[in-house]
This record gives structure tokens, C-alpha cells and sequence, in this order.
């Protein structure tokens, strides 16, 4: 036992293993954070290219560059992998990096299971991204794979089927562990309502995830038994229905989008009181506004189905319930200008990104708003309209949000400052490009265009052009993205402790780079009170 | 190699459209919704407006005190920090506000989607189907067919020619519908989900098969409204167009009445057996071909293989005996649907008879309306 | 240095590569699986092989699990992190049954009735399926209603009734619950037989369950003429019932492990979370089937 015991003691202190082994062996919660981050850049410009193959296309009307079928592969395959390739694991790596440093614990709670959830993504995108070299072609029906288009589709459909089993299997297994490293792991004195809200919201997207997850899993299920083993879940001949897969796939697809919000949430309320050196507005409410957000999310998903023919009842609930969600979503927004009011405010990178995330998430919110207004929505529905919206909230929301938590934490991960002025410039060529980009789709969509088309008539010409030039410009500017990283990552002016002046947590008051192991005994009074964590009473002794 | 040269004439074309506005300046920029033409359309369009007008009146306050608070609350200008962090009077209140203003939204948007769900009473009904990729008309009182599909030539879509005016929102069938007549639309689909829409109507409805959806409208005004395909139906869900050339009700029943001619003529034609020469078949079938079969298998009878093979040249086509062939339009295979129900048997005889000799097929085979009449 | 010993500090293990070798075993099962459907000669053997990584993997995985607790490794802690991980699990397993049982009620209450002219959907049964009679379980789906000799789905001369082996199974699979129980009070009693008696009971009715099962399917197949092409009826029954057998027999297969695991002395009335587990995960098998019974086989 003791010898045992002192390997696994002498571990905390060692210098991480070297070599290849370090990564794919590894139960150490900073480097399965980074593996994430990393592989979900990768994914992210990969997913990238796949959209400004989808705006070259659609730069002026005609078939100039891919054919209809192919486009349809990009515009699905784009979507499944900025979902579940960029967006999810990058938040997930943020969790793993700043969740146990947030609550003063050694590691997440099950450390090998972390590794098998990251070690699960390269296996399950290879597998997707094979599909393009295959006959029939990738997956074309969209990413929401709507059957019967899906059930007659190539069979690239099915390895997408396997690979979104591998994913699932993957964030189920990610999501459980963040719940019990926040549940079991949290220092004595870190309580629930002293959580940092990134834990917060991640404990509220983990259980999204592990509820939601499950479901997807079980609709595709259907659709690879309808598709090789007789089944008719979707078949009207056979008694089923094709909107019965709408039905499952939104109620694991609502929740999915909240998935992909609620931890931008946690990062924008770690930065905005940071850089206005003022602690956040109405923590409490707060809490209570994402676990509202959370519990809405799952009775609202029809609200993506419109026009499918529900009955009016039907439509009346979705429209209610989902109008509901502007009430939760709202006291964020207002508690975030809030916490600005009368603060003392400085403009880092990861300050712009979050008052850019605020701006432009809210008009993300708006159009959400427009789109749940039912009668309306018949007009919004599956045009331009509904990609700008949701490309609002996941591009300026969540994608702006991981950027701002990048640079935010850079330092503490590298040990080294990011260069400033490159930072600023990236930022300025993404939000302005951004909206170059977006801003015109919700023209082309109320004027009548429909998404996942190849080509359009000429009266959409003009802001398609826009639309394009905004995608390439936006496109490019990542690329510096990529460099400031790569040369913060191998040095750059040395980053202190605390990094930023107005910085509370914990996660602050352990030395920039942080060591491999952090907290391997829980923080002192010191720590806990320089992270805002006990009443300045206690703080003296 | 084509790729990279195009991905090149595409950044040619980025810099110039870049460095001049003028270019801009050619194209049409609409913004907001085409001009509605029905009561329910203008309904929907201010509701849409009102949405849009409460959106932009709480984005202008929220927004302000933001920018405000980024001007006059910065570090450089020396202010300090103030350390309030909770009100439970602003919280109760910026939750009680939002909820108000919702319903106020809830309310027109109700009477809305009631008024437009009550198919009731109307005064003729269509039953529509959707295919891929086309859309199938059934006036059901007047038992009059049509299929409309996009009739916008290929050369225009790949460069080769000029964009015409309705580029992609033109069909070979529009749909003739009177004004002032309370139509009931039955949308049904033969194989995926499709949705049907004509945005100057405020109306969109799902195509689901095995299901029917109903639908309603009143047109006031004469003219021709445009509409697409609205629900990803396949590879090429982009080219499926709807056209509705709405005339005044006299007008409409004379067109109902020559449609009605036509067909008698025609199935009388085929009841007397008549024997139908190359050329007749030929000429009627090129016709079919590029309505409903050139959308995969290309005008040139190429295809876009593997997906949708061939037919230049194709064992299954070229054969002397046409039955496989007869076989495989009336039943389909994998994502070829089946045309038994949407051609008849003169129309399926003739594209057989066109396909058999049109390119490099010069067979010289003649199928009889009788052998596609045998094999069903 | 006593600050990182399992007593009081949290054990974090060491690098391990039972992980990346799940991820490729999952990798070979998903490839060889999508290819054998694709009728790729042989592909079931890469499927199978995946299968066989996997199964070593679980072995050295647990193995090493179980080694580190025996070796005490672990404390309260640890062990708490253990069962919110087979809590929440468990939790999305109920998640994954809630779609199937979701679609079960979706198809009786909204599509099998408006296939059938319910509600707004007269114009559905009146223009697409005139011949069809929305009734539950629903014996012949709507495109065969009038042309049972050219069907395309295998029409069932009859459903499984609920009163014969599936009450039978109903009563086996709950005593299984009370079985599991005595033996867990066994444990906390430091009584040795009744706890390894009550495991072995538990494990022997679960296979009994297995083995009826695996009768009635055959008799519903070969004699009922019911299958996964008879229409929707079928796809619920088999489905729900199947992936629920796919669920008792690993938790039998777990039982059968913590019964060996008990006959080598491993649990203690204080430490014995494999074994709560291993309950926890049965009486979730047996809640569903409570479900399964009401609703497919009773009501």
C-alpha cells in the first residue's frame, strides 16, 4: 500500500511524462484540456473551409465551383463538425483546464474516464470525415438528418450514425465527470453560491448533455434500424411518422443549442466583472436565469417545426414556451450591463470579445424572439433568416466567447502574455468581418431566399456578394488567431499570477504557467480570500 | 485543377467587387418581405413588423446604457469603481417588464395563427404533391393535373448562357389559380419532406409523405407570384420553383375548360389504340425528358454518376427489349422514384421512346403506350 | 508526508492506456459494423475484433480499479466520485429508453390515430389511407390494409398478450429486485451466506428472464409471424424489448462479476460501491421493464 500510495504521491510532484505517451496516456486534467482545445482549433478551421467552400459557391448566382450534391455534403458537414467538433470540445477543454483550478480541486473526479472522453473525438471525426472520400458522397441531408431524406440517403449515413454514437458516448462520459468534480471535489468553503458562474453554468450544461445526449443517440438508432432492419418509425406506410424524428431530435436539439450557449454564459460573466474591476451583478439571479434557461429548454423544441402541421394547441404551447425563454435570457443581458455600470472599465482583448458578445448575441436574441413568434415564424422558417439568427448566437455567441476566454486565460495556461496589439486586431477584423458576413443574411432571408440551396435567383445577388466577401474576410483573420496562440504558446513577456488587475478566483492565485498539478491539498485561507471566496473578516487570520 | 482555377477567378472577382461600390449598385437589395397579396400575408407582415419594431426599441435602451457605460465608465478617465452588485427591486423589475411586453406580442400572434389554421368553407381545393423534384398539382373539383418543375435552362445555371430575368424561379406548368376564391391547398409528398412556399402569400406548409397538411388562401390581386421549395428534399432541393399565375375567376375557367379539352382529346387518342410513330413519341418525350428526368440524368444524358447514372449509352436503354426499362420508370429504384401515378402511359411510352434514340442511342426502337399499359 | 495519502488527499492515477484502446476498439466496432451493412466481405470480423478489444479493455480497466481498491487506494471521496459517475450514468441510460418510450407514445397518440382520420387529419385517412383502421397494437399497417397478398410488411397473426410469459417474466424480474436487496441487508449484516446466496439467486432469475425471453421472441417470430418489418407495432416491441434484454444481460453479466468478486472476500459492510453499482443498475433494468410491461405488452 504505501509504496503504492508514494508513487501516485510522488506523481503530483514530477514533471509530466515526455513524449507522445505524456498525451495519449495522460490523466491530468490541464493536458486533456489542452488536447481538447487544440483538437478543436483543428476542427474549427477545418469546419471553417467547409463554410467558405459554401460562400465561394454562393458569391454570385449559377453553379460555378461544386456541384448541388456536394454543396448539400458541406453545409451538413460544416454543421457537425463546428457543433460537435469546435464548439463542444472547446468548451469542454475549457472545463477541464479552469473547472478543479475554479474550485480548488487536484484533478476532475474521474481522471482516466477523462481521457477516454477526449480520446474518443479523433477516432469519431476521422470516422465522419472519411464519409467525404466515400461513394454517394458525405452525409447531405443536413445536419439535423431529417428522415425519410435520411433513411434513403448514401451510405455515408451510416458511419455518421456510428460516429454520433462515438461522439455521444464521449460527451455523456465528459459531462459526468464535470458534474462530479463540481459535486464531490470542491474545497471546504467553496460552496455552491460561491461557485465562479462558469462552473455553474457547466454543472446546468453537464446535466443538459447527459440528458439530452441519450436521446440523440436513440433517434439515430431508429433511423440506421429504418434504414437496414425493416423497422417503420418513420415510415407512414408502417404506422410511424417522419415527424417523429423531429419530435426526438429537437428535444435532444434544443437543449443541444442551450449546450452550446450556457458555458459562453459562465465565460463572459467571468470577464465582464474582471475588466470593469466591479464583481458581478445579481450572482444569484444569475444562477437561477441559466437553470430557468436549462429547464425551458426542454419543453419548447417544437418551436423548430413550425410548419410541419401540428395542430394549433400544439403551436400555441411552443410559441408561449419559448417566448418564455426571452424572460431568463434577458436578466443576463441586463445584469451584464449591469456589472459595466459605474465600473472602472479597461479594453483587453478579452474584454472587446465580451462586449462584442453581448452586443451581438442580444441581436442573435432578437431574432430568436421574431423567429418564436409562430404565425411569423412560417415566413422565417428554413430561410436566411434562421441561419443568421443562429449564426449570430453561435459565431459573435459562442465562438467569440471561446475566443475571449483564450486570450483571457492564455497567460495562466502559457505563462506568457499574448501580444496586445495583434489580440486587438484580430478581434477588430472578426467582429467587423463577422457582420459583413451575417448581418445581410437577414435580408436575403425575409426577402425570400431558403437556406441549404446552392444557388439562388438574382434578386439575391447583391447581398450573397456581401455575404461572402464578409465569410473570407472573417475566414482569413482566424489564421491570425492561430498565430498569436502558437506565439504566445512558446514565450512572450512573462504573465504574474493574477495576469489581470481586477482577477478573482482561485484559478488566479496559483502561479502563471500553472503547475502541472494544482491543489493537491485544498487552498488556504490566503488563497480563498485572495480569490474573493471568504467574508475580509476571515480573511486577516 | 478547374477548382483552383476557379477559387483564383473568384478572388480576382473579390478585389475588384471590394474596391468598387459601383458594382453594387446594379443589383436589387431588398430587405425586408415581398409585398403581401393576401389578407393573411399583410396579417403576418405586420405582425412581423410589430416583433420587429418592440425588438429594436429595447435594443436601442439596452444598448444606450451600454455605450454610455463604455464612454464615461472607463479606467483611463480616473473613475473608480463602485461596488454595488445586487438589487432586488431592479431584478424583479427588469424580469416583470420583459414579461409584460411579451404578451402584448402574444396576443395578435395568437389571433394570427388561429385565423390562419381554419381551413374551413373554402370554395375549390388542390391537392398538391411534392417530389423530388417537382411539384404535382390536383385541382380536385375541376379533375385537373399538373406537374410544374424548374424550367430554367442548364447552360444558364453552368455559365454557359445568360441568367434570364426569373433565373431558377421558373417553371414549364405554373399553377393557374383564380383571385377572390377561398382555395384550399392538400399537401402531400411521394418520397422525402418538402415544403411548399409562396412568400406574397405568407404561406408555407411541410410536404410530409403519408401525411396530408391543409392550407388556405385568398388572392386579391391578378399576377404571377414566385415561391420555392423550402425544406432540404436532396441534391437538388435549390431547383424546385413554384409559380402561381393567379387570374381573375372568368379567365381561370376558360383556362380550366382548355385543360380539360386537351385531356379529353388525349385520352381519347389513347382508348382508340392509335399506333404513335417515332417521330410523335420522339417529340413528346423530349418534353417529358427534360421535366422530369434531366434533373438527374442531365439533358445530355450524362447523368452525375455514381448517383444518377447514364442513360447515353446504357445497357439497360439500349437493349432492343424495353420491358426492364418500362419496369424501372413504373416502379422506380433506390432514388428514382416512381412514375406510375405521375405520367400516364403515352407520356411513359414516349420518354422510353426518346431516351431509346435521343444522343448516341440511336436504336431506332418504338415503345407503344400499349406495352407500358401491359407491364403495369 | 502523510498530506497525499488516500485518507485525506484525493488519489489521482497514473497515465493509462486502457482509455485509447477503448477509443480504438469503438473505432473498429463502428467501422467493420457500417461496412458489414455495406455487405463488405468479412467486415463482421473487424466489427467482432473491436468487440474482443473492448472486452480486454473493460478487463485491464476494471482491473485496475479493482486492484487500487483492494490495495486502498481509495477513500470516502473517491468512492463518492464513483457513485455520482454510475448515478448520472444510469441517468442517461434512462434517457436513451425515454426516446423509444417517447416514440411508443407518439405513435399511439398522435400518429397512428391521425394515419387513421383522427383529429384535423380526415383529409390523410380519406385521400392516402381509406382502408386503414387505427387500432392497438396495430396488426396491419396502414399500406396494407386492402392488398394483404402483395404486403411489404410481415403481417403478425397476433401480439404478445401480457398475461402468460411476459407476467410470468414480470414476477421473475421483481423477485430479482427483492433477491438483490436481501442479499445487499446480508452484506450490511456481515451475514456471508445470505449475501452471496441472494447474489446468486439474483443472477440465476436474471438469466431465467433472459432464457424466456429468448423463447417468446422465437415463438413470436416463427409462429406469430411477428417481426421488426411488421409495421410499427413490431419496431416498438422489438426494440424496446430488445435493447432492454441488451441491458439485463449486462447487468447480469456485472452481477456475475461482483458474485465472484463477493466469493474472493472483495466488499465489506463499509466498502462495496461494485456492488451498489451493480444494484443500483438492476433495479433501473427492472424499472423499465415495469414500464415495458404497462406499455407494450398490458395497455
Amino acid at each position: 500500500m504505501s509504496h503504492a500510495t508514494t508513487a501516485s504521491h510522488d506523481d503530483l510532484h514530477a514533471a509530466p511524462p515526455r513524449g507522445l505517451s505524456r498525451w495519449l496516456f495522460t490523466t491530468n486534467h490541464k493536458d486533456i484540456g489542452t488536447l481538447y482545445l487544440l483538437f478543436s482549433l483543428l476542427m474549427f478551421l477545418v469546419g471553417g473551409t467547409m463554410a467558405l467552400v459554401v460562400r465561394a459557391e454562393l458569391f454570385q448566382p449559377g453553379l460555378q465551383f461544386v456541384d448541388p450534391l456536394f454543396f448539400n455534403q458541406m453545409t451538413t458537414m460544416h454543421a457537425l463538425i463546428m457543433i460537435f467538433g469546435a464548439v463542444m470540445p472547446a468548451f469542454t477543454g475549457l472545463a477541464n483546464w479552469l473547472i478543479p483550478m475554479m474550485i480548488g480541486a487536484p484533478d476532475m473526479a474521474l481522471p482516466r474516464m477523462n481521457n477516454w472522453s477526449f480520446w474518443i473525438l479523433p477516432f469519431a471525426f476521422t470516422l465522419l470525415l472519411s464519409t467525404l472520400f466515400m461513394e454517394g458522397g458525405a452525409p447531405a441531408g443536413g445536419w439535423t438528418m431529417y428522415a425519410p431524406l435520411s433513411v434513403q440517403g448514401p451510405p455515408s449515413i451510416d458511419f455518421l450514425i456510428l460516429a454520433i454514437h462515438m461522439m455521444g458516448i464521449s460527451s455523456i462520459m465528459g459531462a459526468i465527470n464535470v458534474i462530479a468534480t463540481i459535486l464531490n471535489l470542491r474545497a471546504p468553503g467553496v460552496t455552491l453560491m460561491k461557485m465562479p458562474l462558469f462552473v455553474w453554468t457547466w454543472l446546468i450544461t453537464a446535466y443538459l448533455l447527459i440528458a439530452v445526449m441519450p436521446v440523440l443517440a436513440g433517434v439515430v438508432t431508429m433511423t440506421l434500424t429504418d434504414r437496414h432492419f425493416g423497422t417503420s418509425f418513420f415510415d407512414a406506410a408502417g404506422g410511424g411518422d417522419p415527424i417523429l424524428f423531429q419530435h426526438i431530435f429537437w428535444f435532444f436539439g434544443h437543449p443541444e443549442v442551450y449546450i452550446l450557449i450556457l458555458p459562453a454564459f459562465g465565460i463572459i460573466s467571468q470577464i465582464i466583472p474582471t475588466f470593469a474591476r466591479k464583481p458581478l451583478f445579481g450572482y444569484s439571479s444569475m444562477v437561477y436565469a441559466t437553470a430557468s434557461i436549462a429547464f425551458l429548454s426542454f419543453i419548447v423544441w417544437a418551436h423548430h417545426m413550425f410548419t410541419v402541421g401540428m395542430p394549433v394547441a400544439g403551436q400555441l404551447f411552443f410559441m408561449y414556451s419559448t417566448m418564455l425563454i426571452a424572460v431568463p435570457t434577458g436578466v443576463k443581458v441586463f445584469n451584464w450591463v449591469a456589472t459595466m455600470w459605474r465600473g472602472a472599465m479597461t479594453f483587453e482583448t478579452p474584454m472587446l470579445f465580451a462586449i462584442a458578445f453581448v452586443f451581438l448575441f442580444t441581436i442573435g436574441g432578437f431574432s430568436g424572439l421574431m423567429l418564436a413568434i409562430a404565425p411569423a415564424d412560417y415566413q422565417y422558417h428554413d430561410t436566411y433568416f434562421v441561419v443568421a439568427h443562429f449564426h449570430y448566437v453561435l459565431v459573435p455567441g459562442a465562438v467569440f466567447s471561446i475566443m475571449a476566454a483564450a486570450y483571457f486565460w492564455l497567460p495562466k495556461w502559457t505563462g506568457h502574455q499574448y501580444n496586445e496589439t495583434l489580440g486587438k486586431i484580430h478581434f477588430w477584423l472578426s467582429a467587423i468581418s463577422v457582420n459583413i458576413t451575417f448581418f445581410p443574411q437577414h435580408f436575403l432571408g425575409l426577402a425570400g431566399m431558403p437556406r441549404r440551396i446552392p444557388d439562388y435567383s438574382l434578386q439575391f445577388a447583391g447581398f450573397n456578394e456581401i455575404s461572402s466577401v464578409g465569410a473570407f474576410l472573417f475566414g482569413l483573420s482566424q489564421l491570425l488567431f492561430v498565430y498569436i496562440v502558437i506565439k504566445t504558446i512558446r514565450g512572450g513577456e512573462p504573465a504574474t499570477a493574477q495576469v489581470w488587475e481586477g482577477a478573482r478566483g482561485l484559478e488566479w492565485t496559483v502561479p502563471s504557467p500553472a503547475p502541472y498539478h494544482t491543489f493537491a491539498t485544498a487552498p488556504d485561507n490566503k488563497a480563498m480570500s485572495a480569490a474573493g471566496m471568504l467574508p475580509a473578516a476571515e480573511a486577516g487570520h | 485543377m478547374m477548382l483552383s482555377a476557379s477559387f483564383r477567378q473568384l478572388a480576382v472577382w473579390m478585389g475588384v467587387i471590394a474596391l468598387s461600390p459601383a458594382v453594387y449598385a446594379q443589383t436589387e437589395y431588398a430587405v425586408n418581405f415581398q409585398t403581401p397579396v393576401t389578407e393573411t400575408a399583410q396579417q403576418v407582415y405586420q405582425l412581423h413588423m410589430l416583433i420587429f419594431w418592440i425588438c429594436v426599441a429595447i435594443g436601442a435602451v439596452v444598448f444606450s446604457v451600454m455605450l454610455i457605460s463604455i464612454v464615461l465608465h472607463r479606467k483611463s478617465k480616473g473613475v473608480q469603481p463602485a461596488q454595488f452588485h445586487e438589487s432586488t427591486t431592479v431584478e424583479i423589475l427588469w424580469t416583470l417588464v420583459p414579461f409584460a411586453i411579451l404578451i402584448s406580442m402574444a396576443i395578435p400572434a395568437t389571433k394570427t395563427l388561429i385565423a390562419m389554421a381554419d381551413t374551413a368553407n373554402s370554395d375549390m381545393s388542390i391537392k398538391i404533391t411534392a417530389s423530388q423534384f417537382k411539384w404535382q398539382y390536383d385541382y380536385l373539383n375541376e379533375e385537373v393535373s399538373l406537374i410544374s418543375a424548374l424550367a430554367t435552362p442548364r447552360e444558364q445555371i453552368f455559365e454557359a448562357a445568360d441568367k434570364s430575368e426569373h433565373y431558377l424561379l421558373e417553371v414549364d406548368n405554373p399553377v393557374v389559380l383564380p383571385t377572390n376564391t377561398r382555395i384550399r391547398f392538400l399537401l402531400t409528398a411521394a418520397d422525402v419532406i418538402h415544403a411548399w412556399w409562396v412568400p406574397a402569400l405568407g404561406l408555407k406548409k411541410d410536404a410530409v409523405p403519408g401525411f396530408i397538411n391543409e392550407m388556405w388562401t385568398k388572392i386579391d390581386q391578378p399576377g404571377i407570384y414566385r415561391g420555392q421549395c423550402a425544406e432540404l428534399c436532396g441534391a437538388n432541393h435549390g431547383f424546385m420553383p413554384i409559380v402561381l399565375d393567379v387570374r381573375s375567376p372568368e379567365d381561370y375557367q376558360s383556362w380550366v375548360a382548355e385543360r380539360q379539352a386537351a385531356k379529353a382529346a388525349e385520352l381519347a387518342a389513347l382508348a382508340a389504340n392509335k399506333e404513335w410513330s417515332l417521330d410523335e413519341l420522339n417529340q413528346r418525350g423530349e418534353k417529358i425528358f427534360l421535366a422530369n428526368c434531366a434533373v438527374c440524368h442531365q439533358a445530355t444524358g450524362q447523368g452525375m454518376p455514381p448517383a444518377f447514372p447514364a442513360l447515353n449509352g446504357s445497357p439497360m436503354v439500349t437493349q432492343q427489349e424495353p420491358i426492364a426499362q418500362i419496369e424501372q420508370v413504373l416502379k422506380g429504384k433506390n432514388a428514382m422514384p416512381s412514375f406510375a401515378a405521375s405520367l400516364n402511359d403515352l407520356d411513359i411510352a414516349a420518354v422510353i421512346t426518346y431516351t431509346k434514340n435521343a444522343w448516341d442511342n440511336h436504336t431506332g426502337t418504338v415503345v407503344q403506350p400499349s406495352a407500358v399499359a401491359a407491364a403495369r | 508526508m502523510s498530506a497525499h495519502a488516500p485518507a485525506d488527499g484525493y488519489y489521482v492515477p497514473h497515465g493509462s492506456y486502457w482509455p485509447i484502446i477503448g477509443s480504438i476498439a469503438l473505432f473498429l466496432i463502428a467501422i467493420g459494423f457500417a461496412n458489414y451493412l455495406h455487405d463488405l466481405a468479412n467486415a463482421q470480423y473487424i466489427a467482432l475484433l473491436g468487440v474482443a478489444l473492448l472486452l480486454v479493455m473493460i478487463v485491464g480497466w476494471f482491473g485496475s480499479v479493482i486492484h487500487e481498491s483492494t490495495h486502498g487506494f481509495y477513500n470516502t471521496q473517491v468512492d463518492k466520485s464513483f457513485r455520482w459517475g454510475m448515478g448520472w450514468f444510469i441517468f442517461s441510460e434512462v434517457m436513451f429508453f425515454a426516446a423509444f418510450f417517447g416514440a411508443l407514445f407518439y405513435v399511439r397518440t398522435f400518429s397512428v390515430p391521425w394515419l387513421g382520420g383522427a383529429g384535423d387529419e380526415v383529409s390523410t385517412q380519406a385521400m392516402l389511407w381509406p382502408y386503414f383502421d387505427a387500432v392497438w397494437p396495430l396488426v396491419y399497417p396502414p399500406s396494407d390494409a386492402h392488398t394483404l397478398s402483395q404486403t411489404a410488411f410481415d403481417i403478425p397473426k397476433a401480439t404478445v398478450p401480457a398475461w402468460g410469459l411476459p407476467a410470468l417474466n414480470t414476477a421473475i424480474l421483481l423477485s430479482s429486485g427483492v433477491t438483490i436487496t436481501w442479499s445487499h441487508w446480508g452484506l450490511l449484516d456481515k451475514n456471508r451466506l445470505q449475501f452471496i446466496a441472494g447474489l446468486f439467486a439474483t443472477v440465476a432469475l436474471g438469466i431465467l428472464f433472459l432464457s424466456i425471453q429468448a423463447y417468446e421472441y422465437g415463438h413470436a417470430i416463427h409462429e406469430l409471424n411477428l417481426t421488426l418489418n411488421s409495421g410499427v407495432y413490431g419496431s416498438l416491441f422489438y426494440m424496446l424489448t430488445g435493447f432492454h434484454g441488451l441491458h439485463v444481460t449486462l447487468g447480469a453479466l456485472i452481477l456475475t462479476v461482483v458474485f465472484f468478486r463477493a466469493l474472493f472476500g472483495h466488499f465489506s459492510e463499509h466498502q462495496h460501491f461494485a456492488f451498489e453499482a451493480a444494484a443500483w443498475y438492476w433495479h433501473f433494468v427492472d424499472v423499465v421493464w415495469l414500464g415495458l410491461f404497462i406499455f407494450v405488452y398490458w395497455l
